[in-house]
């Protein structure tokens, strides 16, 4: 088969089944949240709830499109569109089964690196066209926060880099198949690696109590105060995705993927990023927020020092241990 | 009464113009409310920030004035309770409580012992579920409506709910009670009410552990509060702020032990201080008066004694109370601080004037003090701890 019609077929595959798992996430979050605060959750649509985020969603599209007479237009406009963009992109090189996979690229880690950190400019655009001092202020943070994060990011994800010998996430997936997952050994070396790999993503994808971009209590809604109907809900579709694609992410890098007892198959990868999702859900329905020059001097004092000692402690092990 | 001392050491002027602050900086204006979803209510500050920094800080009163005192003028005595409960809308209780105790002082009139110790215990219940929602939504603030602070904050709310179940049975309302009236109360307690406080209290005392581990035990909540917004007990005093806001700073005092009313001259109150003066001191202290709160309750519904709930007599229409010339001012212990009212009568069936001294008012003059060299996020979070409630700043 062409290597370009493959792609597209697989890619699109991807997108809808992330789609469409969005659906079960926001779902299972509402119905954990709810049960955490000793509430029902939303029960009212159907018993269950489950059409909730459907609702929710017709919802959002009928709403009336509210620019900002003095706002970006372009700016505006296109923010949300590369917001989620961006956060899918980073999906296409997660091989979620041997076969499934969008592009299989030889510098993997690299590209989803990347375009993770593309994610901050449409972040950007949105604080700065909105023309909103709020938005502005959420940008700012979100920009700092973004810029930073990206170091502890990079270091833990070079420890299965190094340990694997590749950048293919394939390849990283197919040498924790034939050794190890890398949290069960050298445990030392990922274990550190996944915690600050999930830390880091965490802020990279603005979720407490990293969420400070958006801090609704203090900047009323940060980059997307200005932002209804459907603008808002991409926005709000683009951090779901961020969580469910960075805990693919982690999975395949840290977790062996879809690697598991009993063989390989795509159902390991969905169990395993629904656990990662439900932690950081958990996570994120206990924890208070974090101030910005906190989380800036957590990342500086702590993250990015920890990532450079791992990072050679890594190195020292491939050279004389593995 | 304890010896409360000013130091006379000279403080820059916060309300100063801006260009005298730092002419050269570039600084941007943020309006911070009315419509801001942290300030409680309706408060508007204008924040002038370098940065994220706050350099001044402007507040605003006012967005939620009703001409309360007014209302009162116009209204005779007996009708002015229902008014005042929409005051502090978080403690109505203690409104209708200090209204009515200035009335009664004008009268000279003795309040049976019985009606004493339930409007000692009513105000202690109404302690602990303003407390609650003190604490609630200050890590509302923190912590923000989708994540952990919306969590503590419905626990915080859960065990409210008892409280205001509570009343409800007794006032046949959950909120604006209009149960003190001139003389006494309006309601007696139900059979069995006892009981069922006793179990509401259990609850609470068994959950607080869960809410504390959330909020005053949790290390982010920690970051967050500690050394953020220090309140000098001196400032504090300069200001006349008073409460937990003032006994977190240091400052020893409280009326229901200095100057006791109803019947904390029976049951005596062991008062909380801390010394910090920040965010985190003032949580500690607010959770520290719900569990000696806890104790109070149980303390007043052990010793109720039984007799009349009223002294006064039967009104038929509300123009027959009347007050005689003269004026008095009387302040109790709220949840939030010394709640005083000041009365001028002329004699007739309305006051001449009616003055509300509230204690958020007070606590709201410290942030031009507090707020410049902290950030944005501080600034929310220091509003919050002030427990500032804008039904009764504006009135």
């Amino acid at each position: 088969m062409n290597e370009f019609v493959r792609g597209g077929l697989y890619g699109g595959g991807i997108i809808v089944g992330i789609m469409s798992s969005l659906l079960f996430v926001l779902w299972a979050e509402r119905k954990m949240a709810a049960r955490m605060q000793s509430r029902i959750g939303p029960n009212i649509i159907d018993p269950t709830g489950f059409l909730q985020a459907m609702s929710d969603v017709l919802k959002l599209l009928q709403k009336e499109d509210i620019i900002p007479e003095k706002a970006d237009r372009a700016l505006f406009n296109l923010a949300p569109v590369f917001g989620a963009a961006a956060a899918l992109a980073v999906a296409a090189v997660v091989p979620f089964s041997a076969s499934i996979v969008g592009a299989d690229l030889d510098v993997g880690v690299l590209y989803l690196l990347a375009v993770g950190a593309v994610s901050v400019l449409p972040v950007f655009a949105a604080g700065w066209g909105s023309n909103n001092k709020f938005a502005l202020l959420g940008a700012m943070r979100a920009i700092a926060q973004s810029v930073s994060y990206e170091v502890p990011l990079v270091l833990a994800a070079l420890v299965p880099v190094m340990l694997a010998g590749s950048m293919k996430v394939s390849d990283i997936v197919a040498w924790q198949a034939s050794h190890h997952w890398l949290v069960v050994w050298p445990f030392f070396l990922g274990v550190p690696a996944f915690v600050l790999f999930m830390l880091a993503m965490l802020a990279e994808s603005n979720r407490i109590p990293f969420d400070i971009p958006e801090a609704e209590s203090e900047l009323v809604a940060g980059i997307t105060t200005e932002y209804s109907g459907m603008k808002f809900g991409l926005f709000y579709m683009t951090e779901y995705l961020h969580t469910v694609i960075a805990s693919a992410v982690a999975a395949s890098l840290f977790l062996g993927g879809f690697d598991g007892p009993g063989g390989p198959g795509i159902w390991w990868m969905v169990i395993k990023t629904f656990v990662l999702v439900v932690a950081i859900y958990w996570l994120r329905w206990s924890l208070l927020r974090f101030r910005s020059d906190q989380l800036m001097a957590l990342c500086w004092r702590w993250l990015v020092p920890s990532g450079v000692v791992l990072v050679v402690a890594t190195a020292l092990w491939v050279v004389f241990a593995a | 009464m304890t010896q409360l001392t000013v130091s006379a050491r000279p403080r820059p002027n916060p309300y100063l113009p801006i260009d005298s602050l730092d002419p050269e900086a570039e600084l941007m204006l943020l309006h911070f409310g009315p419509q801001h979803p942290s300030t409680h209510g309706v408060f508007r500050m204008d924040l002038y920030l370098d940065g994220e920094i706050i350099v001044k800080a402007v507040p605003y009163v006012g967005y939620l004035h009703r001409a309360v005192e007014k209302l009162c003028e116009k209204l005779t005595y007996v009708q002015q309770t229902p008014i005042v409960d929409k005051n502090d809308y978080v403690a109505p209780m203690t409104n209708e409580q200090a209204l009515v105790m200035v009335f009664e002082a004008m009268l000279k009139l003795e309040v049976p012992r019985r009606a004493r110790w339930m409007r000692s215990l009513f105000a202690e219940l109404q302690r602990i579920a303003s407390h609650l929602l003190a604490i609630g939504t200050f890590s509302l603030d923190l912590g923000g409506a989708l994540g952990g602070g919306s969590t503590a904050f419905i626990y915080c709310f859960r065990e409210r709910e008892l409280i205001l179940d509570l009343f409800e049975d007794v006032t046949g309302s959950r909120f604006h009670y209009n149960t003190h009236t001139i003389g006494g109360n309006r309601h007696d307690l139900p059979v069995g009410w006892g009981a069922k406080v006793k179990a509401a209290l259990e609850l609470i005392e068994s959950r607080m552990p869960e809410f504390a581990a959330l909020t005053i035990e949790n290390h982010l909540f920690q970051q967050r509060t500690k050394g953020v917004g220090v309140l000098e007990g001196a400032l504090a005093l300069e200001l006349g702020i008073t409460g937990a806001n003032l006994r977190a700073s240091g400052v020893d005092h409280d009326l229901r032990r200095d100057a006791p009313y109803s019947a904390y001259d029976e049951v005596k109150v062991k008062v909380a201080t801390a010394s910090g003066g920040d965010c985190y001191a003032r949580s500690i202290v607010r959770v520290e008066e719900v569990k000696e709160s806890i104790r109070l309750c149980r303390a007043l519904l052990d010793g109720m004694p039984e007799g009349p709930i009223n002294s006064g007599k039967p009104v038929k229409l509300p123009v027959q109370t009347k007050i005689p010339v003269g004026q008095t001012y009387v302040g109790i212990e709220t949840p939030r601080g010394e709640l005083g009212t000041w009365v001028i009568a002329d004699g007739t069936q309305n006051p001449y004037r009616l003055k509300i001294r509230p204690p958020s008012l007070h606590a709201l003059a410290a942030l031009p003090y507090i707020l410049p060299g902290q950030t944005v996020s501080d600034a929310v979070a220091i509003l919050g701890s002030l427990d500032p409630i804008m039904g009764e700043v504006d009135r």
